[in-house]
């Protein structure tokens, strides 16, 4: 690799490896994704590498293995370039038959293409099915078109451009300028505007400066950062390098979740390719910015998605959050002021600079500008990575992308925000997804996790679950928090358990206001969030399980009863045979019976009635 | 794996002995020894001028470390919210059921380790078990005993 000592030696770079491409006729692009993955995608990269290694036709035909194309329910994904034919559930046994007919020849794979459940017609292209049809890709788009490890192919699609303009004559100032007309307000779930907080830093007195990733995705069901860094790395690093340009920072940390050991692996490939092109480290494109960055990896801890815990951790302490009067683009790291934001904040930067502020502004709302990625994840046909300007009604989200409910059952509400959040329910699906619109239903934007959830979630259950969640992962730092949100939790086991009394939904409720009130981090002062938000539009069924001593949606299992329905029963015995618990009795070939002390509610019994004679009520 | 004072200072000088690699090198030791044995904590207190109240300090906060070995398969299922409305808990139940183990227990044998993680960020697969640098999706608790048939397969191939 030879290191690139100006603007044009980058430009020249491009030309070269655009030159290099000339006599590709296709290009085969397989999804590396997350969800790919857990499919086999890797497997299929590789399979599809050695078929076009075998024939020696790797001068006509690429393959790429990309980040994720987001439509995750559909994998693994091949789309063949230059026609964009898109193939759903591809696995290794057809990839012969794919090469055969659409990359060696111009014929489709009728069965491998998606059908659309509405009109049951096949389609071809990936842009012209729904999913992608009603989004607007912007920050998210390169993620499936990329190399996810090579920074050339980042390159060839003007990659490093945004840097290149910055360093060839932009002021740090203007930079600054440029973001805070972008109106690009930080993705990670406060919304604090980008502009404003690299502003501060800059300000901020210090010789030394340091910019951070917070990759420390700890939200459940919210993966968009996991992709970007997986599958553009080089965007999210470009961004940084900006950011450290406009700020003058001298270091750089992506702390980055150890659950996500991929984006790990990816991270710090890029990071060495863009050290090698002299994109990093001293003398950046032969200017006089000297700036170098590390990956740093967290250990499971929640919290340290909270900024001044994520210092902390960097500095070897225990995750713990801090006050914050002190401010950390004053004092952060080590005590030298610290720029942080989020993977997709940074990754919002190349496209900013390139397209300037301007541009970002005219998408979105008033107060909310541009895109933001949502992962459009539980009871939902289309699970995935969506991304939509800002002011999407839900309703879009959810059935146009999302494509509804799987089943046939009732949307019941969308869960956004992860534990700092809150549900929206049926009423509000017209809502338009902004930063404050959310805010007004009493959810929050968060990471953008939406967690669609129909009529057999139990919303008690919903908040046990969050409650659990957070009990285990309260630093302990705060009394509100550390003893408060445990207090919360028993009463809610109470409430699913069949145990609790009158008056607990009141005693539930004054907690929250004193945890909201009293707690010492943004985590903790939201950690009330998800049972503040059931308690304002569920409350029928907290009454159910507090009073009627039921579960309307039938998940909480102490107050089920399961029962063998006499007329279906046939006495084929496989129920009583199935049963861990030998609570099923009765004679072969007459009606069986479930005792209810013995049962354990674990359904198996349903599972394996043929008769459908066993009910729950 | 032996414990080996000479590997836990290779990872430490692999990283510079400064408190700010110190999570890296004890995720490293966790990594290569499958837990953080007290030896290797003394050791890095030591090289990195630390407390080892502090190192015990940070052992004990983050989930990822264990202070007791491991076994040779860890299981991770997810508890992320997408898995958790897919039926994620019925899969440790089925786990509690066949291997006798609730999540944070090593079997006596050292065969499985079970613990929980708050997802893994493969949602759209959901529920997902992973074990090592594999996941799977979409599992059941149906599916839970031929998981273990698997994995017992694999050991037996191993040796």
């Amino acid at each position: 690799m030879m290191r690139l000592n100006s603007i044009q030696d980058l430009d020249a770079l491009r030309q070269q490896i655009l030159e290099q491409r000339k006599t590709i006729r296709k290009r085969i692009r397989i999804c590396g994704g997350p969800g790919c993955n857990s499919g086999g995608g890797d497997r299929l990269i590789k399979a599809f590498q050695k078929l076009i290694e075998d024939k020696h036709a790797t001068r006509e035909y690429m393959v790429t293995g990309t980040g994720c194309h987001g439509f995750c329910a559909r994998g693994p994904i091949v789309v063949i370039e230059p026609a964009n034919i898109f193939y759903e559930r591809v696995h290794e046994d057809r990839v012969a038959e794919i090469c055969e007919r659409s990359v060696f020849a111009d014929d489709l794979v009728e069965d491998l293409l998606y059908v659309d459940p509405q009109t049951g017609q096949k389609i071809v292209r990936e842009k012209e099915i729904p999913f992608y049809a009603h989004q607007e890709r912007i920050i998210f788009n390169d993620t499936g078109l990329t190399w996810s490890t090579e920074i050339d192919d980042y390159i060839s699609r003007g990659g490093y451009s945004a840097l290149a303009k910055v360093l060839s004559g932009m002021k740090p100032e203007e930079v600054i300028e440029e973001v805070k007309i972008s109106g690009l307000r930080g993705r990670g779930g406060g919304g604090f505007p980008s502009g404003v907080k690299w502003e501060s830093c800059r300000k901020a007195h210090g010789e030394f400066k340091y910019v951070i990733c917070n990759a420390d995705e700890g939200d459940p069901g919210a993966y968009m950062d996991r992709a970007l860094l997986e599958g553009t790395p080089h965007q999210v690093i470009e961004g940084m390098i900006i950011g450290a340009y406009a700020i003058g920072a001298k270091e750089g940390y992506i702390y980055c979740r150890y659950e996500y050991p991929l984006a790990v692996k990816h991270a710090n490939r890029a990071l060495e390719q863009a050290r090698e092109y002299g994109l990093l480290g001293n003398g950046i494109l032969g200017t006089d910015f000297n700036f170098d960055m590390f990956v740093n990896r967290g250990a499971g801890a929640f919290i340290c998605g909270e900024s001044t815990a994520l210092m902390a951790s960097l500095e070897g302490k225990i995750g713990e959050p801090r006050g914050k009067h002190i401010h950390t683009v004053e004092k952060g790291l080590w005590n030298r002021p610290s720029n942080l934001n989020n993977v997709e904040s940074w990754a919002s930067v190349p496209t900013i600079i390139n397209n300037g502020g301007k541009w970002f502004a005219s998408i979105g709302t008033e107060r909310s500008k541009g895109t933001k990625i949502f992962s459009v994840v539980g009871k939902i046909n289309n699970t995935g990575l969506v991304e939509v300007s800002m002011g999407t009604p839900l309703r879009k989200i959810v059935y146009d992308i999302g494509g509804g409910i799987p089943g046939g059952k009732r949307f019941k509400a969308v869960q956004t925000g992860g534990p700092s959040g809150g549900c929206v329910p049926e009423e509000l699906i017209d809502l338009a997804v902004d930063f404050e619109q959310l805010k007004q239903a009493g959810s929050m934007m968060g990471s953008g996790g939406m967690i669609v959830l129909d009529e057999d979630t139990c919303m008690v259950d919903v908040a046990r679950y969050f409650l659990n969640f957070l009990v285990q992962e309260s630093c302990g730092k705060c009394v509100p928090c550390r003893v408060g949100v445990k207090r919360m939790h028993e009463l809610v086991i109470g409430m699913c358990e069949g145990r609790a009394e009158p008056g607990d939904i009141e005693k539930l409720e004054e907690l929250c206001n004193t945890i909201q009130e009293a707690a010492l981090c943004g985590l903790g002062k939201s950690a009330p969030n998800p049972v503040a938000s059931t308690l304002r539009y569920f409350r029928d069924e907290y009454n159910a399980h507090v009073f009627d001593k039921r579960c309307p949606a039938k998940v909480c299992k102490p107050l089920l009863t399961y029962i063998i329905d006499t007329d279906k029963c046939t006495g084929c015995g496989l129920c009583r045979l199935k049963c861990p618990e030998a609570a099923i009795i009765g004679a072969k070939r007459e009606c069986h019976c479930i005792d209810e002390e013995l049962c354990v509610r674990c359904g198996i019994c349903i599972d394996n009635c043929k008769f459908d004679a066993i009910y729950i009520e | 794996m032996e414990f080996s004072l000479q590997e836990v200072d290779a990872i430490i000088d692999q990283w510079g002995p400064t408190p700010s690699s110190l999570l890296q090198i004890m995720l490293d030791i966790n990594h290569h020894f499958n837990y953080l044995p007290k030896e290797s904590v003394e050791r890095v207190a030591e090289r990195l001028r630390m407390p080892i109240s502090q190192v015990f300090g940070v052992a004990n906060f983050f989930k990822v470390f264990s202070l007791k070995p491991r076994g040779r398969f860890i299981m991770h299922v997810c508890t992320g919210t997408a898995c958790h409305v897919k039926g994620g808990p019925k899969i440790i139940e089925r786990l509690e059921q066949e291997v006798n183990l609730k999540p944070g227990e090593t079997s006596e044998d050292l065969f499985l380790t079970l613990e929980t993680v708050n997802c893994v960020g493969a949602c759209a697969s959901a529920p997902v078990v992973v074990v090592g640098d594999t996941t799977y999706s979409e599992v059941t608790a149906g599916k839970v005993p031929a998981l273990l048939k698997e994995l017992k397969d694999q050991e037996a191939q191993r040796s």
